[in-house]
């Protein structure tokens, strides 16, 4: 099957191309250098072209995105839409069923998209999800930050151990990559507790965030896995955070990356760059993160923007759900998992008269803004914590046109302006910076550059064309047409499959699933798997024989290869 | 003989998968490690054996082909102008997949057994969330439990001493004797008779203790009375100073609390003490959910339609709301015109008012087992049994997923098979 896109303006910026007419070869699904006369042509007619967007934090399959859909049928009925005789029925807005999952990334011109945290114990649930999620490509980022064997091996300053549980507990999961979530916090909240910075010592374990997070990045780059660690810091959600947040950043100098990437992805920051001492006095201080992330390497972020409205916070930091439960006086699921860690799920709303909300829908915009390497900073709403994901073309308009956010600005109470900086920020985003931040920099973070997030030949046939022409548009100014133009792609192709015309479904291909198959030295599993038997022997309720996901459960896989003994793949 | 080890049981939500299975010449000739009612579910007794069909429902059932039951309980479906879909506990979430879909196309309600058991539980979780664990977490941690309108003991045999009660845990290496084990309930039950403190209400008054205990949570005693619902105010108080003074407590309510009066509110209120006490302590609730995985169908049912339970596809969309589009809503109202019962058994357990419209419309039936279901049936479609001759996944009742293993080759097509045969045949007679 062969395809060519003529005529379009393409914004490929791993290859420097910025708006050239390019044509985009696809052959077999993948991007080729030239195609026969017999390819189907589709003439961009000057459009903007984009590879497929890929999101490298999203919730999107799995126990607590589910138990946000069960708690939440209010949610449910918005966004329904009945079934055809391609598309299976759409329900939802901030919790969609699984089916509006893969079609409404896929109509936003996005092809990729990553799960942010599964705990082992509860992996075969996302899979079952991630495996009913049609077009799109995807994979889970897995939990690791305050299972009982990493604090065991942590303590023990057993590096090779802590490896050997990674690599199994990655193949147990099927995981992607080593997902953090409020290190150490997890545990504490077994009893009800928290840990309130990188130094506290968590009870019974005796390590402490910081030694966690240090040693997770070790091994994470002792492994050669494609991601770095993911990293959801400690304390979210307060005031007066950012100074955790710094603190955690600094941490990153302590290791050295083993490809070309980050060492830490510090995700949904808008969450953990709050200045203030409380609710009322509450600030952005997205501004020093920016000006640390401007003057630091191996440091990527993502925005965790906030959209005014509905939205569902659901997280593994189930301390944090608590909290928020009862400050927003809102209905509260908590599941802890044994072991493992905890999470929750509140639903909120963001309102533009508080302020509070206000400042981090600031954050997330001013972080994007003051940065200066658009590679150093993701579009994402941390679906669907900030707000669906369906509001990508939202911030997308937002980064792009400096009146757009005055305009917005104006909406806001009037004490906004002393608590962030962003009414005084006029940078604009261009095309170029728009594509790294949803396309090649999300690849690139995620240690997929090679066949994501480009169209250079190799790359995975993925392609967006959406419906505006680059050199005839203002986005400054026409930041409407802009916002209209990414909701809805002109074209999504998939693996060279023409997925979506004109903002429909034109076909339904099932995506692949992402999972990492890294090796150790047998020695060191075999050691680590002495004291993995002895906790399900005593801890775990159910038995090791059925913990791992099976191969059922993966019925299109793609795995990647790493770990510290190289295997060749044939 | 073969022996096949870390087998799971079909029985009920605490899916015990430490069994132990014996077979010779495909037939299961010991089970170990299983309760009483497991192994006998796992041993299996007298099944269907071939499909059956009849009109005259006083008249008796004809041995007939798969073929020809599989177009007649297609017809049936395609001919409704209102289907009704019921069951689902006793089968996988793969199979649950396979009805939703079906389900779709025939524009049907979709229903399942919790709609008689644990269905106000869901209810409740729309209006409070479910602050909740896995159960090792409480086998870890708990050092206070209490069973309210649930009796372990019969109901899930295994429950007290896998997860709850007996287990030993990291935290709590004294396993019973490092609980204390309270049961609320209107009959002084087997799980009573075990407790550290057994308190007796009167029939109906659960959802007015549980709001007594949160007045005394929230230092308002003074409003509540000598005696609420058969209890003395000294003992609610005593009951209160024992749930705060916990380091990790566990609720696991059943259908004493579900389908006595009050009902969903009954639970409503009871998550919101479980919430409450969270201001004191650490504390989780969990419904002690009854067929193995009745809790599966409302996962698979939540992440494929957004709605948990009683969906109506008739518009093409899922819609929901319970009251109007639940198994007995349609059924009492007399709106049904046909119905599919796949590993449920309605005949048994539904109101009379229910099982009485059954009897006069057609009844399709997908099940291992004769059963009250049978007797209202015209076609019936004998299939494998999920859990001993299919592998497949099911949900714990705290949302734990496991695959079950295939313990003997089946005789039967699955109920996988039946459905996507009657899709198929429905899509030709719709001229799809």
């Amino acid at each position: 099957m062969e395809l060519l896109i003529k005529n379009g303006a393409v914004f490929d910026p791993k290859n420097g191309i910025a708006g050239d007419k390019t044509d985009i070869s696809i052959k077999d699904g993948k991007i080729v250098d030239k195609v026969s006369t017999k390819a189907s042509v589709i003439d961009a007619g000057g459009r903007l072209v984009m590879p497929g967007g890929v999101d490298a934090h999203s919730h999107i399959a799995g126990a607590k995105v589910n138990v946000g859909r069960i708690m939440r049928p209010e949610d449910t009925r918005s966004g329904i839409k009945p079934r055809t005789k391609l598309t299976r029925p759409c329900t939802g807005y901030t919790v969609p069923n699984v089916y509006a999952m893969g079609y409404r990334y896929a109509q936003m011109g996005y092809t990729t998209v990553f799960e942010a945290a599964q705990a082992i114990m509860k992996a075969r649930h996302t899979h079952e999800e991630l495996e009913e999620i049609p077009i799109i490509d995807k994979g889970a980022l897995t939990l690791f930050g305050s299972n009982w064997p990493t604090m065991d091996f942590v303590r023990e300053k057993d590096m090779d151990k802590l490896a050997a549980y990674v690599a199994w507990g990655l193949l147990a999961s099927r995981g992607f990559g080593v997902k953090v979530v409020n290190p150490g916090g997890g545990e504490m909240w077994g009893y009800g507790k928290n840990v309130s910075g990188l130094d506290d010592v968590v009870p019974n374990f005796d390590v402490t965030p910081r030694d966690i997070i240090i040693s997770l990045m070790k091994v994470n780059e002792m492994l050669g896995l494609p991601h770095s660690l993911h990293l959801h810091c400690n304390n979210l959600g307060k005031p007066g955070n950012y100074r955790t947040t710094l603190a955690t950043l600094e941490l990153a100098k302590q290791v050295k990356p083993s490809k070309d990437r980050q060492v830490m992805h510090v995700t949904h920051i808008a969450f953990n760059a709050m200045g203030g001492t409380n609710w009322m006095d509450f600030e952005s201080k997205a501004d020093e993160i920016a000006n640390f992330l401007n003057n630091s390497e191996n440091i990527t972020t993502d925005m965790g923007q906030v959209i005014f409205g509905s939205a569902t916070s659901m997280t593994a930091d189930g301390p944090w759900q608590y909290t928020l439960s009862k400050l927003v006086h809102g209905k509260w699921s908590n599941g802890d998992v044994e072991l493992e860690d905890a999470s929750g799920v509140v639903p909120v709303t963001y309102y533009r008269q508080a302020i509070s909300h206000a400042a981090m829908w600031a954050s997330g915009l001013e972080l994007a803004l003051l940065t200066k390497d658009p590679y150093k900073v993701l579009l994402t709403t941390d679906h669907p914590n900030g707000g669906p994901f369906v509001n990508y073309s939202e911030v997308i308009a937002l980064l792009m046109s400096s009146k757009k956010r005055q305009e917005e600005i104006k909406t806001l109470p009037p004490v906004f302006n002393e608590r962030t900086k962003l009414p005084g920020i006029n940078r604009e985003l261009d095309f170029n910076e728009i594509a790294i931040m949803t396309r090649a920099g999300s690849s690139k973070v995620l240690g997929l550059l090679e066949t994501k997030g480009h169209l250079g030949a190799g790359a995975d046939g993925d392609v967006a064309i959406y419906d505006i022409k680059p050199d005839q548009i203002d986005p400054s100014v026409e930041h409407v047409k802009i916002k209209s133009a990414f909701s809805s792609a002109a074209y999504t192709i998939k693996g060279g499959e023409v997925v979506v015309k004109d903002g429909q479904i034109t076909a339904t291909p099932m995506g692949r699933t992402f999972w990492v198959d890294a090796s150790v030295p047998g020695e060191h599993t075999e050691v680590m798997m002495k004291d993995i038997r002895n906790k399900f022997k005593n801890y775990y309720s159910i038995g090791l024989a059925n913990y791992m996901v099976q191969d059922a459960y993966l019925t299109h896989p793609k795995v990647v290869k790493a770990g510290v003994v190289p295997v060749e793949v044939s | 003989m073969t022996v096949i080890t870390d087998a799971l049981c079909p029985f009920c939500g605490c899916m015990c998968d430490d069994i132990t299975v014996a077979v010779e010449n495909n037939k299961i000739t010991e089970v170990k490690h299983a309760c009483k009612i497991g192994a006998a579910k796992i041993m299996g007794h007298h099944r269907i054996k071939a499909p059956m069909m009849r009109t005259d429902k006083k008249g008796d059932f004809k041995e007939v082909s798969y073929d020809e039951a599989i177009e007649a309980a297609a017809k049936i479906l395609a001919d409704s102008k209102r289907p009704l879909m019921y069951g689902w506990a006793s089968a996988f979430c793969e199979v649950h997949k396979k009805g939703i879909f079906l389900a779709e196309e025939v524009g049907a309600i979709i229903d399942n057994t919790a709609t008689v058991c644990h269905g106000p539980s869901t209810l409740a979780v729309h209006e409070k969330g479910l602050p909740s664990a896995t159960l090792g977490q409480v086998k870890n941690r708990a050092d206070v439990v209490v069973f309210w309108g649930s009796n372990p003991v019969h109901a899930h045999p295994r429950h007290m001493g896998r997860y709850s009660v007996f287990a030993k845990g990291f935290f709590n290496e004294k396993g019973r004797k490092g609980r204390k084990v309270i049961v609320v309930d209107v009959r002084k039950t087997e799980t009573a008779g075990m407790a550290d403190e057994y308190i007796q209400v009167e029939q109906g008054s659960d959802y007015l203790i549980i709001s007594a205990l949160r007045a005394i949570l929230a230092g308002q005693a003074a409003v509540v009375p000598d005696s609420v619902g058969g209890v003395t105010k000294e003992q609610l108080v005593k009951l209160v100073d024992t749930l705060k003074a916990a380091k990790f407590g566990a609720i696991f309510f059943g259908m004493g609390l579900t389908q006595s009066m009050s009902r969903y509110k009954n639970i409503d209120n009871a998550i919101s003490l479980t919430t409450e006490l969270n201001s004191f302590t650490k504390f989780v609730i969990t419904p002690m959910r009854g067929h193995y995985n009745v809790t599966g169908f409302g996962q698979v049912c939540a992440w494929e339609t957004g709605y948990a339970t009683a969906v109506d596809f008739a518009r093409g969309a899922p819609y929901y709301n319970p009251g109007e589009t639940a198994a007995n809503d349609v059924l009492t109202r007399k709106e049904t015109d046909a119905a599919m019962i796949i590993a449920g058994d309605a005949g048994a357990h539904f109101p009379a008012d229910s099982v009485r419209h059954l009897a006069r419309i057609p009844v399709v039936q997908i099940d291992p087992y004769w059963n009250p279901t049978t007797e209202v049936a015209n076609v019936v479609i004998p299939v494998a049994i999920c859990g001993v001759e299919v592998e497949g996944t099911a949900y714990r009742m705290d949302g734990v997923s496991l695959r079950y293993r295939k313990l003997v080759e089946p005789e039967h097509p699955t109920d996988i098979e039946i459905l996507e045969k009657i899709t198929e045949r429905v899509r030709k007679i719709r001229g799809d």
